[in-house]
């Protein structure tokens, strides 16, 4: 028998099931306009005098401490911070994902895990600087290791709850059909936790900037987090705000990195995500 | 008479200190289409999940084909109320799902989605369907593996009424094509009168076969068969006895 032809519902027939289809809704430059009004408000702010220029510089002069920076080496703050980024959120996330996975599948590792990572989520990330400093002295080491600590609770919270709260119904269908707990696991309990494992990875991701300035703050030579020092100390407003708005600029990249591969991998989600 | 197919013998069945069912005895026929009907709460689903293997906490025993069964089988497939398929998998994939990720490929995806009327939906997404055509997916996966039994807990009732129609036929003519003998769970009198050669009514606390309703209408059924009704109210007359309402 061919397919009903009342039952085919035409305009649900296959669309690619990547790259949802965006409705002519509001445009996304929508995102643009509150920041050039704040710009275009500290321009005209500095330039009338509303403000002393060495305590609020107008955004031309943060630019053009940037484009000063550029040339004496401000790559080289960018990639010592993004480097320390992406070392801590890999240790953190990593462990992360395992431990959080283990805790998600076991109710033995749960109980007998879980409440010790949820005291240890309660700890203030500055309260591990001085400890880290002592037991791991000034170099690389704390540095990363306050940044893995950044990133890994929010994927650990991530991965646990996620595989935690798949659907019975759905496992029931997998045990029918005779799945070995591993298979279960690849087949079934990663794929319907993966909304949440990878919110879990967006967040411990901003967490890990968040704790790179801590970490650059207390003890760095180069650094975005160095920079702000160095700002604080010359008292260089221009210095310090060029030191937040590249943190905001990379924080934005790689946060819209994660944001597109959750949008691919999560194609198949039946979300609220059309809303005009 | 032949051995059944399907050869329940329960005798006790509690969660916890709430008794559930007591004493069900029922066997089912090859190529036997028998329907379970009764009151909310009266144990039709767990009866339906114990003989599937997903309940196996039960004093008592199911056969099939006169061995003991003890647990998740092959031969015995269950379709549920809600389509349950894997919403990152395509519908060709949750077909296959049990063959794992090389299923898709399988000659019998394509014919099986022929058979229930979705030729050429293979690569939509479950969020693609609307609520009939998922419930299509669900059949043809339970047909995928070739069980000899096929198990429905309430598998129309979330569908509109002519949607419930189509699917009903389409299930008499898969189980038929594939020689597959039905067991199902409805609320609704008249669709158990359509399906069924036997109507077992349940009653409860502690649920147990309170009736059995043979019904000899012609096969393939028609809607508009004349002695339909007269089923129909001796099924209605056996709920009532057995106060399901």
């Amino acid at each position: 028998m061919a397919a009903d032809p009342d039952l085919v519902l035409p305009a649900r027939r296959v669309p690619a099931p990547a790259a949802p289809p965006r409705p002519a809704g509001p445009s996304r430059w929508l995102g643009a306009v509150v920041p050039l009004l704040a710009v275009a408000l500290l321009e005209l702010s500095g330039r009338l005098g509303w403000v002393a220029p060495n305590l609020l510089p107008p955004p031309s002069e943060v630019l053009e401490t940037l484009w000063q920076l550029a040339r004496q080496g401000l790559a080289g703050h960018v990639a010592a911070s993004s480097l320390r980024v992406l070392a801590g959120f890999a240790i953190g996330g990593g462990l992360a994902v395992a431990i959080g996975a283990l805790v998600g599948l076991s109710r033995r590792a749960e109980w007998l895990l879980d409440p010790t990572f949820q005291a240890l989520r309660a700890i203030p990330s500055l309260a591990w600087v001085p400890l880290l400093l002592l037991w791991l002295g000034i170099d690389e080491a704390p540095k990363v290791v306050l940044i893995a600590i950044g990133a890994f609770f929010p994927v650990y919270m991530g991965v646990a709850a996620g595989i935690r709260d798949v659907d019975r119904k759905l496992v029931e269908v997998a045990r029918m059909g005779g799945l070995s707990p591993l298979s279960l696991v690849r087949r079934v309990l990663l794929p319907a936790a993966l909304p949440s494992v990878l919110t879990g990875l967006r967040n411990g991701l901003s967490l890990a900037w968040m704790f790179m300035v801590a970490a650059e703050l207390i003890a760095a030579t180069q650094g975005l987090g160095y920079l702000l020092t160095d700002g604080r100390e010359t008292a260089r407003a221009d210095i310090v705000l060029a030191a937040i708005v590249l943190l905001a600029l990379l924080g934005k990249f790689t946060d819209t990195l994660m944001q597109r591969l959750e949008r691919r991998l999560l194609a198949w989600r039946d979300t609220f995500d059309n809303r005009p | 008479m032949t051995t059944p197919l399907l050869d329940v013998h329960l005798h006790r069945k509690a969660f916890g200190d709430r008794l559930i069912l007591q004493n069900v005895h029922l066997q089912v026929h090859e190529g036997e289409v028998v329907t379970l009907v009764g009151a909310s709460g009266c144990g039709k689903s767990t009866l339906l999940r114990i003989v599937a293997g997903l309940e196996t906490e039960h004093d008592g025993d199911v056969r099939l084909d006169g061995r003991r069964l003890s647990g998740l089988t092959r031969d015995v497939r269950f379709i549920f109320q809600e389509p349950r398929l894997f919403p990152w998998l395509t519908v060709a994939q949750n077909i296959a799902f049990d063959l794992g990720d090389v299923g898709q490929a399988d000659d019998r995806v394509a014919d099986l989605l022929d058979e229930v009327g979705l030729a050429g939906l293979g690569k939509a997404l479950p969020k693609q369907l609307s609520g009939g055509q998922a419930q299509r997916v669900a059949i043809a996966r339970g047909l995928f593996t070739q069980p000899r039994v096929l198990l429905l807990d309430e598998p129309f009732s979330a569908v509109d009424a002519f949607t419930r129609m189509k699917l009903q036929d389409l299930l008499l003519r898969v189980a038929r094509a594939h020689g597959i003998t039905l067991l199902m769970v409805t609320h609704d009198i008249d669709e158990a009168v359509y399906l069924s050669d036997r109507v077992l009514v349940l009653q409860s606390d502690p649920g147990t076969v309170q009736a059995e309703v043979p019904v000899t209408l012609d096969r393939p059924r028609r809607r508009d068969d004349d002695a339909a009704p007269a089923f129909t109210s001796r099924v209605r007359q056996a709920l009532q006895a057995a106060h399901a309402f």
